[in-house]
């Protein structure tokens, strides 16, 4: 009940056409040379101090990558991107390279003071104790560097390993090398690839066997830098028995230009483990007319390896020009369990392509899809959705229910489910809807008082509330509120 | 100077041929006052609420409505229901994921902040739905599940006069909240509308049967047929009615 009254005042207090994290931070970085080259790699891989096999890695995918065409299949059009127009590595100025809080540059500090994120863990103590809430560590990205990591000792002592992972390629080469591009290769496809060419930082999580997080981890990724591309790279293992559940949150500037963001996410379970992974995306979307935006084209993709082991995706994907991205499941373990909640929420120009992968290997796996797209303005949305049995998949079921809304008549909705079973004993069932707030709903609503905003926001909260549900408490509250935030100006 | 003004109202269905169906209605409420409106189907009853209410779907061709000496056809929708106006629907709307709860307290809330009042506390807000909801027998379960969803036609109803018991509004008009009702909620939702009278507020009681008006009794019948009201006088033409049904009239209008 607070959280839909907060939606209701975030609503009210906020202008049209207001992208409210659009502001710009004025600080002096250091930057790769514009374009990509086999140089640009050895750039970015000696900025970092990198092993040899890591280089040779990354330029192992740059060459693969040179031989690729980019994809066309999405239902998303954009004019063609200029890859040597770009940086692809960017990093604030440091003096030495910050070894505590008080060491980063106070612009940076206030960024992200600015965006709610605490990065003094004596700050993020304060914000618990007024809120009630659960602990979160964060891991907070700026352009291409991880700029602080909060709680690493506390998390340390529980066994716990989070850091960047620059820092973890040289602190736990041994895990970054048996896990890396595991789940998602090299060449898996080709924004996948050039990230593993170019990729800058990201986070780390390593969770000992039998052993749940004791906080919420987060990373919060943030683009500044103008003409630069953020290529980070995420890979979580939670180790037999391990539970963790993991934040991320992102945001940038408004610019007039498009900028690139291409990550790559991993996630690995092994037998009884958990990942809960939680996306709250709000890059800027561009403005009411197109212009502008953060082109989001990202690979994410759990592999339950173990036996009996659960990947759970939730995401709320609010921001973007354009969003092509399939966080996916490999069941891969007996018994094992993938789950894809998602809130896609286009408005203005914005395109939408997005779903997940349920590919069902092991015996009596189960996976369940729930995804709520939402189209307002001239935008355009796309559920894309594969399940699959192998041969072996003896038991599998599926479940997915696809709903669309539409809000206002120049917006579109399109579901795109794929369904393939090589076992017979498989049970997919699948259910999809799309519907309009109807004129009754809203003359109901406002009947009783709301305004025209409110009674929208009401309407598309109990919409998406199945999926809201999934989220922890305090990304609930945020999620709800950027719904209301992205749907201004969508009626009347 | 009566609280609610209705005077020579012509409406059609908005578009380029659409239908008339306000044709010249008159009707005076004031504070106390509970006015009973009959009339045959298709009469234009439930068109006379939507358009007091603010639906789009309707367009006023000529008349005016004060409430209170304003216009209350420039105001919005939400604008109206703040200065007090409430409709009971006859087909109440359904709004999925949205709990009772959530959705009584937004829009007390709402209404308040359009007057310049402070919201609601969440005890208070609690004890006033607890006691209201339980006067008229509807369960805290009920409360926690979406607006209207899976709610048989006697619970929608029910929950309509809850939602006016709660927002308090100046004037209730209430479109044919009998129907669907068994005997015992009949009793009930009549109690709770009674209770709902008062000295400031105004009532519009839309029916098609004499037996809601032995429990929520007029001061005032109204016959409507095509688009106007034919006939007014006390509580027993009702009964005339039930008597003798609408021939009469309908003769009179062709
Ligand atoms: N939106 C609309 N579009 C077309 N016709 C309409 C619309 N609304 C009302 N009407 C017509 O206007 C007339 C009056 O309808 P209304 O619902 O007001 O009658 P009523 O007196 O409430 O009837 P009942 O007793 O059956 O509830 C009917 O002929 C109806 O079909
Ligand atoms: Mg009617």
């Amino acid at each position: 009940m607070p959280a839909v009254q907060e939606t209701v005042e975030q609503v009210r207090s906020i202008d049209v056409d207001q992208y409210k994290y659009g502001f710009f931070t004025d600080i002096e970085s250091e930057k790769a040379p514009k374009g990509l080259t086999e140089d640009t790699v050895r750039f970015i891989s000696a900025k970092k101090n990198e092993p040899e096999w890591l280089l040779e890695w990354r330029l192992d995918a740059f060459r693969r990558w040179q031989t690729m065409q980019e994809p066309e299949w999405a239902r998303v059009s954009y004019p063609p991107i200029d890859y040597q127009d770009l940086y692809y590595y960017s990093a604030p100025k440091a003096k030495e390279g910050p070894k505590s809080i008080d060491d980063i540059d106070p612009e940076i500090l206030a960024t992200y003071e600015k965006l709610g994120i605490p990065l003094r863990e004596r700050d993020a103590l304060l914000g618990i104790e007024s809120t009630g809430g659960t602990r979160v560590a964060v891991d907070a990205v700026f352009d291409s560097v991880s700029v602080a990591t909060t709680f690493k000792e506390e998390l340390a002592r529980a066994g716990v390993i989070f850091m960047p992972i620059s820092e973890a390629v040289r602190e736990h080469p041994e895990l970054v090398r048996k896990y890396l591009g595991s789940v998602v290769p090299v060449t898996d496809n080709y924004f996948a690839t050039l990230n593993s060419a170019v990729f800058s930082d990201g986070s780390f999580v390593y969770v000992p066997k039998g052993v749940r997080c004791p906080m919420e981890l987060s990373t919060y990724f943030r683009i500044n830098e103008r003409n630069t591309g953020q290529f980070e790279r995420t890979l979580i293992i939670a180790d037999e028995g391990a539970y963790v559940s993991y934040l991320e949150g992102c945001t940038a500037p408004m610019r007039d230009e498009n900028q690139l963001h291409a990550a790559v996410v991993e996630l690995v379970t092994l037998d009884d483990a958990e990942i809960k992974y939680s996306t709250v995306q709000n890059w800027y979307p561009g403005d009411k007319d197109g212009k502008g935006g953060i082109y989001n084209f990202v690979t994410k993709r759990g592999d339950c390896r173990g036996a009996r082991s659960k990947i759970s995706w939730t995401q709320v994907e609010t921001g973007s020009a354009i969003t092509w991205k399939y966080p996916s499941c490999i069941l891969r373990g007996d018994e094992s369990r993938g789950e894809f909640y998602s809130i896609a929420i286009s408005n203005g120009r914005q395109q939408v392509d997005s779903g997940t992968k349920m590919i069902h290997l092991g015996k009596n796996t189960t996976s369940r899809i729930i995804s709520k797209g939402i189209a307002a303005g001239y935008s355009d949305n796309t559920y894309r959705g594969l399940v699959t049995a192998h041969r072996k998949a003896t038991g599998a079921r599926n479940f997915t229910n696809c709903d669309s809304l539409l809000i206002g008549d120049k917006c579109g909705a399109h579901t795109v489910p794929y369904i393939e079973s090589k076992n017979a004993s498989a049970q997919f069932e699948h259910e999809a809807t799309t519907s309009k707030i109807s004129e009754d709903q809203m003359f109901y609503c406002r009947q009783r008082g709301l305004s025209d905003e409110e009674a929208t926001a009401l309407i598309v909260n109990g919409f998406v509330k199945d999926v809201l549900q999934q989220l922890p408490m305090e990304f609930a509250v945020e999620a709800q509120k950027l719904i209301s935030v992205s749907l201004e100006g969508s009626v009347g | 100077m009566a609280m609610l003004d209705i005077d020579n109202l012509h409406a059609k269905i908005e578009g380029e041929d659409g239908k008339e169906i306000l044709k010249g209605l008159s009707l005076k409420v004031n504070p106390g006052e509970v006015h009973a409106i009959m009339g045959p189907n298709g009469s234009g009853k439930s068109t006379l609420s939507y358009i007091l209410a603010g639906k789009e779907d309707y367009e006023v061709t000529d008349g005016a409505v004060t409430l209170d000496g304003e216009d209350l056809l420039a105001m919005e929708i939400d604008e109206r229901a703040a200065k007090g106006v409430f409709l009971a629907f006859q087909y109440p709307i359904e709004v999925p994921g949205v709990a009772t709860m959530t959705f009584l307290r937004a829009a007390l809330n709402a209404q308040r902040r359009t007057r310049g009042e402070e919201e609601v506390s969440t005890p208070d807000f609690l004890r006033l739905v607890r006691e209201k909801a339980g006067a008229l027998g509807i369960s805290q379960d009920m409360l926690k599940r979406g607006v209207n969803v899976g709610f048989s036609g006697g619970e929608k109803k029910r929950m309509e006069i809850l939602q006016m018991a709660i927002l308090e509004p100046k004037l209730c008009i209430l479109d044919e909240t009998d129907s669907g009702l068994d005997i015992d909620a009949l009793k009930i939702v009549s109690e709770g509308v009674n209770a709902l009278r008062s000295p400031d507020r105004g009532m519009i009681v839309i029916t098609h049967y004499q037996r809601l008006l032995n429990h929520i009794v007029p001061d005032f019948v109204h016959v409507m047929n095509k688009g106007r009201i034919v006939r007014s006088g006390g509580k027993d033409l009702a009964l005339e009615l039930e008597a003798n049904g609408y021939a009469e009239y309908q003769q009179d209008a062709a």
